[in-house]
């Protein structure tokens, strides 16, 4: 009697413990969900009754390009309603920047926009020369010129191959990235390193070109023109490619303007701004370059006029490396630039500013200034303010894939899903671009 | 092929009235909204009445031969612990006007108790995002701000990263001496 009784409660607790845990997860469950209620305002009133799906696309979805979250609102197959939400590949570059000196943080600039490191470079020792009046030889100008120009074409082709590969283009993707390992091995000549090289300096670069670097470019400025030819051919009248780019994600001018985007993604629309014509910087007004433009500022025309930068990138890359100045690849102001290496065996002078330029670093005035350029994606501007010490007090950089995200919602709307793979692919957003 | 290097240009750029100087603009039309004007490094920057921005922003988007009419960018600064500035933080608004090729920008400077401006949404759409980041980074509040949520940080962090007075985060390396404190208080995934 005594055992059943035991036996009997024994049975009672377990099947307590079976309900408190099957509410506990009802629970969890509830809150992994979310409420529908808190996206009140958001999503139209009919994703709050149900009678619209609610979808999550990402951030591990492969055509987000990178870790983007989408919450879209779907009337069938139909977008209601997009909601983008950033900030999963935030690294708080910014604020780290806070506590480096200048030259040490031009290294954390390269984590940002990864496909095209060389720009995020240029804008931030641009903003630190603008600061502190520093001046860069017309050597180290041409210079960063042709590795801007070669990291437009090399960020082109990720997009070109990645947009592509999202509508089921395969083969773009093979070949842009046989062609990007080209660049990346004559920014490691430049640089020692692929990808992240810090390679520009304040006051210029960080070293000479090297001597195998001249060949290698010869050669590649040899081979790429029938390259962007063939990727033209490709895809430029291909049936199935216009089938799902004429007509989608049209921006008009205004909107384009009013939402704040830039680039080739504005150019797409027909608004003739391109900063390295407009306010040249680097010495971008010595070449002859076209600006090319859409005219209905859907995916085809953003995808054209990418197609057509790459050819006119590649002639300024021949332009500047044609009348490459002689001369210093950086300033000579050792307050701000240290002394090459060899006078530090013959040079009391050049031994302190090196020791001085390495420990502490150099100073600024405590003043803020905005220096925009054009990146691949768009313009890239850096705000950039000191403290009259080694370090900065605050560096903002507004990022064209941050702005072109934010404007991703309203481009979707109306759009079927398919499209908006094309659309998100047609911005061509970097997400340590825009989360930083 | 839509697109060429000789497409027409479908946004009307042209001049129809010359420039005009944009400080003097302002401080006509409306003197009581700059409090100061100043210039370093051929950049130009209106010090405004942080309440009057929306009303400075749309003088400036819409006046015949100012016509900033892209917002490029707005940077948030906190300056704290110096008190040199009219007030603990400046908001930037970095406006460009493609008519005319120019730059300027608008600052406003917030106080510590009372971080709070008008927001700019109502005049350029672009402002939504970027005033998200400083309402998350810095703490700022825009008024009249559409969607005033958390951008880049979770939703439920505390305090705002990129105020002087937020330390940066460092992790005790572990070794066999502390590794019993640390596991105390390291907050391990849950099973």
């Amino acid at each position: 009697m005594a055992i059943e009784s035991q036996e009997q409660s024994r049975a009672a607790a377990r099947a307590e413990a079976r309900e408190a845990a099957r509410e506990a997860e009802a629970r969890e469950l509830q809150t992994w969900q979310g409420q529908v209620e808190e996206l009140r305002g958001l999503v139209s009133d009919r994703a709050l009754t149900g009678e619209t799906l609610l979808l999550n696309m990402g951030p591990h979805h492969p055509s987000t390009h990178g870790v983007l979250r989408l919450l879209l609102e779907l009337d069938g197959e139909e977008i209601v309603t997009c909601l983008p939400d950033i900030g999963y590949l935030h690294t708080g570059i910014e604020k780290n920047i806070e506590s480096k000196t200048y030259e040490k943080a031009v290294t954390l600039t390269d984590r940002m926009d990864y496909l095209s490191p060389m720009s995020n470079n240029m804008v931030f020792c641009m903003a630190i020369e603008k600061l502190v009046e520093l001046d860069v030889p017309p050597r180290a100008q041409a210079v960063r010129v042709i590795c801007l120009e070669l990291s437009r074409i090399a960020s082109h082709l990720v997009w070109l191959g990645t947009h592509a590969l999202d509508m089921g283009a395969m083969s773009v993707f093979l070949y842009g990235f046989r062609e990007r390992e080209r660049i990346l091995d004559m920014f490691e000549m430049l640089s020692g390193q692929r990808m992240m090289g810090s390679y520009f300096r304040p006051g210029g670069l960080w070293r000479d070109i090297t001597a195998e670097f001249g060949p290698a470019l010869a050669d590649f400025l040899e081979y790429m023109p029938p390259k962007v030819e063939d990727y033209e051919l490709l895809l430029r009248n291909n049936p199935l490619w216009i089938d799902r780019t004429y007509g989608v994600g049209v921006v008009e001018p205004e909107q384009a303007l009013a939402w704040g985007m830039s680039g080739p993604s504005l150019r797409g629309s027909g608004v003739n701004w391109d900063i390295r014509k407009a306010e040249p910087y680097s010495g971008y007004e010595q070449y002859e370059f076209n600006v090319p433009l859409g005219d209905h500022g859907d995916v085809y025309d953003r995808f054209m006029v990418r197609i057509e930068e790459m050819k006119e990138s590649l002639s300024i890359i021949r332009q500047a490396w044609s009348k490459l100045p002689q001369g210093a690849f950086r300033s000579d102001n050792r307050k701000f630039v240290p002394p090459p290496r060899a006078e530090l065996g013959q040079s009391m002078e050049a031994v302190i500013h090196h020791f001085k330029l390495w420990t502490e670093g150099f100073s600024v005035p405590d003043e803020e200034v905005y220096v925009a350029i054009e990146s691949p994606r768009g313009e890239i501007g850096c705000y950039l303010h000191g403290t009259g010490g080694n370090t900065p007090r605050r560096v903002h950089f507004k990022t064209p894939s941050f702005m072109h995200i934010s404007a991703l919602g309203k481009m979707a709307e109306g759009h079927f899903i398919a499209d908006l793979v094309g659309i998100i692919g047609s911005i061509d957003i970097v997400l340590g671009d825009s989360d930083r | 092929m839509t697109a060429s290097a000789s497409g027409r240009a479908r946004y009307n750029r042209m001049q129809t009235t010359p420039a005009i100087d944009p400080v003097e603009a302002v401080r006509g039309a409306m003197p009581q909204a700059i409090l100061d004007v100043k210039a370093f490094r051929g950049e130009t920057t209106l010090i405004i009445d942080p309440a009057q921005v929306v009303a400075v922003a749309r003088y400036l988007r819409d006046t015949p031969g100012l016509t900033y009419n892209y917002l490029s960018d707005i940077s948030a600064v906190d300056y704290y612990p110096e008190a040199t500035r009219p007030g603990r933080f400046g908001v930037s608004t970095h406006l460009y006007s493609m008519l005319y090729n120019r730059r300027l920008r608008v600052k406003a400077y917030l106080q510590e108790d009372e971080p709070v401006m008008p927001s700019l949404t109502v005049v350029w759409p672009a402002a939504n995002w970027l005033e998200r980041e400083i309402f998350d980074m810095m703490g700022i509040v825009f008024e009249g701000h559409p969607d005033l949520r958390r951008l880049l940080m979770p939703e439920d962090w505390d305090g705002h990263p990129h105020r002087r007075d937020y330390p940066l985060g460092y992790e005790t390396p572990m070794f066999s001496f502390n590794v019993d404190d640390i596991n105390q208080h390291k907050p391990y995934a849950k099973a």
